[in-house]
């Protein structure tokens, strides 16, 4: 045999035989119960939790990201006919209508539900329960106000303030669900057409979009690990958080009037192969110990009443005591022309 | 008599394996999820002007990028086919670097030079840079083949260099400039997160706008005339790049290239110089992403080299950046194989099929995976692959599935111009000294082509490696590979996070390059073929 082939027969062995394969690596247990919970991308729990429910519970919980709350709606609308799994977490307050009107959630309504999620509610037939909240809000860099000698600004008008000029940056309400929440707090602050003044106000005074959060919160926002030229950026409420020094002191801060409020949901998918068994996941979502990790492992804060948030947290990430919200029916009419509007607005 | 139908036989048995898993895994999923968009109003979205415009800037940027990379490219291919120098095994590897990059990340870099209004040359430069490694690969690998006398002959009957080059070498590259073409085009063309960061949402290409009708807006009639149109266009430009080159894939006289290369003399410094600014251009984004993986807040440090050995903040990645690091290897090693299979059974058809309509048909269905978005595949993979048993949509395999996808079309357009250029005389004689059909194929084929395998091989490893569109989508949480571990590093706050995610870039670059090693290695072995 050729050198070159033989030598070529034995790499290709080398690699089958010491797992630089996935072929024969999928060996996952098929135990009696099987739960799989479809989420969105930034679903995160700490895997000791995890082990620990399945093992009391006796099912095996298998969990498939499936992109952000828009892209995880449409994906279980498109998909309902073989449903991708039988709970899914994180459809929005966005996409909320959307997912009910698809029909892909099944009535169901834990016993947890009453203590903190029912007011966020979606429908008489409680397809969707609250699991988290996790609020858009502008974050500051509060050295760089301190340093500059300015006021730090404290409203969505402010912004508009010639002082605050070219110091904001944000993702663009069409390509970013951050910034689309932004788009519909202002909607939500400031009516219908007021919201559309409120935005040329805002394109004059120099407002910096990018396409996606990344590129404004760690490239151009000053306060993060990018140190870029803008004091001012539009994240979470609970950003902070991850922004502190030592000393834990942290070097930014949410303005906490300027959120808007999405709350995420999990529900049972229609076609749940068995909804017992999905029914429990949802359980356990609200479960103390699952809401008590949801701060630190995912940066939301329960729904679930009296559930403590991480030491800190209280410092450098307190709860929005009044974030704006829309109804969700209202987003779902309303979401398309108002982008629509948005974009001939700003982008021209 | 026998031996004809025997042959006929396997050309059917092979196309079909080809077109089977091409049907499975990418004709069903688009035409289900286009056709679940065509039953609404897709005439209203191709009325609108702003479509139009779209298609224009789409196609333009691509054409831009195409013409840029091919410029950039040329003197690094010609430097790694032609000339003897030191370090060119290096140079050969440093130039696929950048294609393993994360687009966010490189956009991030661009971004960072050109300032987040930078308009078009910005995106133009960023597709260039990364697609400069398919024309230095491509047309090197047939460049290092062509014998070098013709070149001389025509020098000593009096031609000047230019006019040598564009009278003899010219022609005899078309095939391989014509497939570098065609691939980076259409790379550029459903280029993603290099238009999304750099576009600033401002400038939109059909894929981006695909994109968000599709994931965003579940506005399928909209995505699916965008697809449609997307589909006209590419489909389009393989049919002028396929013009382009029909009867340029003719018999060569390919020789061994160690008797083609030799130092450089006189004005080929000029060119030396020139791949060196190309690669400085190269090597400059890569060097500041570099520095970044080593900046932290106060001063230098490694903490995110040393937080490779776990995941981040808390709450960021389910394993560590070693371990989504060795899932891509495995996962690339998967798609190169799949690819390589599937690759030289589709070559193997090509080149056998002797209706010329029939095979460029195929050869133009076989890269159309690499003009349509990976949005599209994707969300029809959620509707049809549902149906088939085993439920693939959660499969770990799906991945390398994907991804061999993508690399397949890359395999074919490296190999293909090489088995073409072979001389069918060498198979005759062959033929009439008594071999049999595999004989030929064994000593006039295989050794010929070897070297284009390999170094198909070693691109479509990098390829895939680099992947981000389709495993982005199909990945699952728990085995992330490291351009989707990279992606989500930076979507969430936090310095660690940051300095993680450009310390898992460095990582994925020394993964890149071992890989890429180990195959030079065995395309060095290549040079012991015979000469004919």
């Amino acid at each position: 045999m050729n050198p070159l082939l033989r030598w070529a027969a034995a790499l290709a062995a080398a690699a089958l035989t010491t797992g630089c394969s996935l072929i024969g690596s999928s060996g996952e247990d098929t135990a009696a119960r099987t739960v799989t919970l479809v989420a969105h991308d930034s679903f995160v729990a700490d895997p000791a939790l995890l082990a620990d429910f399945e093992k009391r519970s006796g099912i095996h919980l298998e969990i498939r990201n499936s992109g952000d709350a828009g892209e995880l709606t449409n994906k279980l609308a498109l998909s309902k006919a073989a449903p991708l799994g039988d709970v899914a977490y994180g459809v929005d307050s966005t996409f909320a209508s959307r997912a009910l009107r698809a029909d892909v959630f099944a009535p169901y309504r834990p016993a947890a539900a009453d203590r903190g999620p029912q007011r966020y509610a979606q429908d008489q037939q409680n397809r969707l329960t609250a699991v988290d909240v996790a609020d858009v809000c502008l974050n500051i860099d509060t050295a760089w106000f301190a340093a500059h000698r300015l006021p730090e600004p404290t409203t969505l008008r402010d912004l508009t303030d010639p002082r605050y000029r070219d110091l904001t940056s944000m993702p663009d309400p069409t390509t970013s669900s951050p910034g689309l929440a932004f788009l519909l707090g202002t909607i939500d602050a400031f009516g219908e057409p007021g919201w559309q003044d409120y935005w040329r106000a805002l394109d004059a005074n120099g407002v910096r979009l990018s396409s996606g959060w990344e590129e404004a919160y760690n490239q151009d926002f000053s306060g993060s690990t990018g140190q870029g030229p803008r004091p001012i950026v539009l994240s979470y409420a609970s950003s902070p958080a991850a922004e502190v020094d030592e000393n834990g002191a942290p070097r930014t801060k949410a303005l906490l009037d300027t959120c808007y409020r999405q709350v995420e949901y999990a529900g049972v998918l229609t076609g749940a192969k068995d909804p017992q068994a999905a029914r429990e996941v949802v359980d356990f979502l609200l479960s103390s110990e699952f809401q008590g990790q949801v701060a630190d492992q995912m940066y939301v804060y329960p729904a679930v009443d009296g559930v403590p948030l991480p030491e800190g947290w209280a410092a450098s990430a307190p709860l929005p005591p009044r974030p704006a919200e829309l109804p969700a029916d209202e987003v779902e009419n309303n979401r398309d022309r108002w982008v629509e509007q948005w974009r001939t607005l700003v982008r021209g | 008599m026998t031996g004809e139908l025997r042959r006929r036989v396997a050309v059917a048995l092979a196309a079909a394996v080809v077109l089977g898993f091409l049907g499975v895994f990418f004709a069903w999923p688009v035409a289900a999820i286009i056709g679940l968009g065509v039953r609404g109003d897709v005439g209203a979205v191709l009325a609108e002007p702003a479509t139009w415009r779209l298609v224009g800037f789409t196609l333009g940027q691509a054409a831009a990028s195409t013409a840029v990379a091919l410029l950039c490219g040329l003197p690094l291919a010609y430097v790694l086919a032609r000339l003897v120098l030191p370090g060119t095994g290096l140079l050969r590897v440093a130039v696929t670097v950048p294609f393993v990059l994360p687009t966010i990340v490189v956009g991030m870099a661009f971004r960072a030079l050109f300032g987040a209004d930078g308009g078009v040359l910005p995106i133009v430069l960023a597709n260039a840079f990364f697609n400069v490694a398919v024309v230095a690969r491509t047309v090197s690998g047939l460049w290092g083949h062509l014998d070098r006398r013709m070149e001389d002959a025509a020098r000593s009957l009096g031609a000047g260099r230019l006019r040598t080059f564009t009278s003899v070498t010219l022609p005899a590259l078309l095939p391989a400039l014509g497939s570098a073409a065609a691939v980076v085009f259409l790379f550029s063309a459903t280029s993603f997160g290099v238009v999304l960061v750099l576009g600033g949402g401002r400038l939109r290409t059909l894929e981006t706008e695909i994109y968000l009708r599709t994931v965003q807006l579940l506005d399928l009639p909209g995505a699916a005339a965008l697809s449609l149109l997307q589909l006209v266009a590419v489909v389009a430009a393989l049919l002028v790049a396929t013009i382009a080159r029909r009867r340029r894939e003719t018999a060569l006289r390919l020789r061994a290239p160690a008797t083609t290369a030799r130092p450089p003399q006189g004005a080929e410094w000029w060119i030396v110089g020139l791949a060196g600014a190309v690669l400085c251009g190269l090597l400059a984004p890569i060097a500041s992403l570099l520095v970044r993986s080593v900046s932290t807040r106060d001063g230098w440090g490694l903490a995110g080299y040393r937080a490779l050995l776990g995941t981040g903040q808390p709450g960021t990645l389910e394993v560590t950046g070693l371990e989504a690091a060795l899932n891509s290897v495995r996962t690339a090693v998967d798609a190169t194989w799949m690819a390589l299979l599937l690759g030289l059974l589709a070559s193997f058809v090509l080149v056998a099929v002797r209706r010329r309509f029939v095979a460029e048909s195929l050869d133009l269905a076989l890269m159309l995976p690499l003009g349509v978005s990976a949005v599209t595949v994707g969300f029809g993979y959620l509707i049809t692959l549902g149906s088939l048993p085993g439920e693939l949509r959660t499969s770990p395999l799906l991945v390398p599935f994907a991804q061999a996808l993508v690399v397949t079309p890359l395999v074919i357009r490296t190999v293909l111009p090489v088995l073409r250029a072979i001389d069918d005389r060498l198979r005759q004689a062959a033929a009439t000294l008594g071999a049999g059909p595999w004989r030929v194929r064994r000593e006039i084929d295989f050794p010929l082509a070897v070297r284009s395998v390999l170094a198909a091989a070693g691109f479509g490893f990098v390829v895939a490696l680099g992947e981000f569109g389709a495993t982005s989508f199909l990945a699952r949480p728990d085995a992330p590979t490291l351009p989707v571990a990279i992606a989500r590093l930076l979507g969430r706050p936090g310095e660690l996070n940051s300095q993680l995610a450009y310390a898992a870039c460095a990582l994925l670059m020394v993964v890149t390059v071992l890989g890429v090693v180990l195959i030079e290695r065995l395309r060095v072995g290549t040079d012991a073929v015979e000469d004919f």
